[in-house]
């Protein structure tokens, strides 16, 4: 008879880093296919060389320091995926290869690889990409390219139902920005199927939206504005929840997402960008191992100390 | 003793084994601030390679008059000395130069490798040796920030010392001559060299057995 020793856990559950990525990568699609629906081809083969390089960069790279190949477990094509939705639509294919390499190699396997990058990859990328060509990567179309040419209402006086028909082209993403935050209403759909999966919890997208439309009230600007304009929902959906960069308690996790609402309208404000998500996500990435240590949940039977 | 092979090894010592900037990790304040430009990186390291050779020799000469608890100012001062004649030599000479390292050449009188090679080294050996030993942490210190300045005025402007290598087409790279972009291409370097080290390590423990 066979028997096997090992050490706990015993029970395991099918869950694997593999079913987490492919799940992440369903809920990419209807922001993905919107993007590419919005934008026109151009942004469709962003997202092609994007994921490509990023698949890529990590197969050659875990062939070159003679580590595990793991291309199969998805993580890459999430990376690449993520950060091509994060560029403008008019960038160029060199800069999507750069910046997807760039994550994949230099903040992702140069510290470790999977679960041990202290950054979102993409978002670094991106930082990246921000200082290296400004000008490309603020370079922000309407999104005119199936629809023709009165595609966006330039309802710049706010009547009533001016303000009503900008919430709605703000919602269905007619609107510029990059390829993948523009379509609130594909985000959302990505977002519930992430919820209906148990891949993310709630609390740290709702919290963060929740954080910029009451601090963007307490400043005077109009609360849904704040939360449909921008990056904040693709942001707070998609990259705050990443699972290696972001607390791993409850407590731990609420404290993030606030620190990142905070931060996100105080750059809005008074910094000298126009948008700040994609520093105060990757700000807060770097406190993660401050609050995680700060949180971390007593031991059994620890007594506490009396100072 | 053949002292010949003796200096060689102190001079190569400071180039190779014990790089200041990639192996003793020192200066690094000079080595992000001025390695934005190949032309930069070699003044500065010629500036320094002055101030070290100049240095050592005197500090060595004085080392058994000075007494150990003054040392560190009296050190200091002969520093300033070699310093403040590179000063007005570039001031002098290379004006281009001296403009764009700025106050960064004043601030050679604070550079840990002079007063790190002066406490260890100077004080203890002949007058020979650390001139060789100035001479060679000198060039390791030249090398390593042409090598740095070299790549990130390549990547950054798509110039190298100033000529234009990738044509008008290229789009530079604005983050390699920002900060950032010195410690991506500081650390990426060092990475690799320590890769290198750790092989040739292998190779000779294997040898030895």
């Amino acid at each position: 008879m066979n028997l096997t020793i090992s050490t706990a856990p015993h029970i395991r559950c099918k869950d694997s880093v593999k079913m987490i990525m492919r799940d992440v990568l369903i809920a990419l699609l209807p922001t993905t296919a919107a993007g590419i629906y919005l934008f026109g081809l151009n942004s469709a083969l962003i997202v092609a060389v994007s994921v490509a390089s990023a698949v890529l960069a990590e197969f050659v790279w875990q062939k070159l320091a003679k580590r595990p190949v793991r291309v199969k477990d998805l993580s890459a094509a999430v990376t690449g995926l993520i950060f091509a939705l994060n560029l403008p639509p008019t960038a160029p294919w060199w800069m999507a290869m750069i910046g997807s390499a760039f994550a994949i190699i230099v903040v992702k396997q140069l510290f470790g690889g999977i679960g041990d990058n202290f950054l979102n990859p993409a978002l670094a990328a991106r930082a990246l990409l921000l200082a290296s060509w400004p000008a490309r990567m603020t370079q922000f179309v309407l999104p005119t390219y199936f629809s023709g040419a009165d595609a966006v209402s330039s309802a710049t006086v706010l009547s009533e139902s001016g303000l009503q028909a900008r919430y709605l082209d703000m919602f269905l993403g007619r609107i510029p920005g990059t390829i993948g935050e523009v379509c609130k209403v594909a985000i959302l759909i990505g977002f519930a199927y992430l919820l209906i999966r148990r891949v993310i919890s709630w609390q740290v997208p709702v919290i963060i939206l929740a954080v910029v439309a009451l601090l963007s009230w307490i400043f005077g600007s109009d609360p849904l504005t704040a939360i449909l304009s921008g990056g904040v929902m693709f942001g707070a959906v998609f990259m705050a929840t990443d699972y290696t960069t972001s607390p791993m308690t409850a407590k731990g996790q609420i404290i993030f997402a606030v620190g990142i609402g905070v931060i996100i309208v105080l750059i809005r404000k008074f910094g000298s960008y126009p948008e700040g998500v994609t520093y105060a996500i990757l700000f807060m990435n770097i406190v993660t191992p401050l609050i995680d240590k700060y949180v971390a949940p007593r031991l059994y039977g620890e007594v506490k100390k009396h100072a | 003793m053949n002292s010949k092979t003796k200096m060689s090894s102190v001079f190569l010592n400071g180039v190779l084994t014990e790089n200041p900037t990639f192996r003793l990790v020192l200066g690094m304040c000079p080595t992000m601030a001025v390695t934005t430009a190949a032309i930069n990186g070699i003044g500065m390291g010629l500036a320094a390679t002055f101030v070290l050779i100049g240095s050592n020799t005197v500090i060595s000469i004085l080392r058994k008059f000075v007494p150990d608890e003054v040392r560190i100012p009296a050190f200091v001062l002969i520093i300033c000395t070699f310093v403040t004649m590179v000063q007005m030599l570039l001031q002098a000479f290379v004006p281009s130069l001296y403009e764009s390292l700025g106050m960064f050449i004043p601030l050679i009188v604070v550079n840990c490798i002079i007063l790190a090679r002066a406490e260890a080294f100077a004080s203890k050996n002949g007058v020979l040796a650390s001139a060789v030993d100035g001479a060679g942490m000198g060039i390791g210190f030249t090398l390593a920030l042409t090598l740095i300045a070299g790549i990130r005025e390549l990547i950054g402007a798509g110039t190298i010392f100033g000529a234009s290598v990738f044509g008008g087409g290229y789009e530079p790279m604005l983050v390699m001559i920002l900060p950032t972009g010195g410690f991506l291409t500081l650390g990426i370097l060092m990475g690799i060299i320590n890769a290198l080290a750790q092989r040739t390590e292998k190779k000779r423990i294997k040898k030895e057995a």
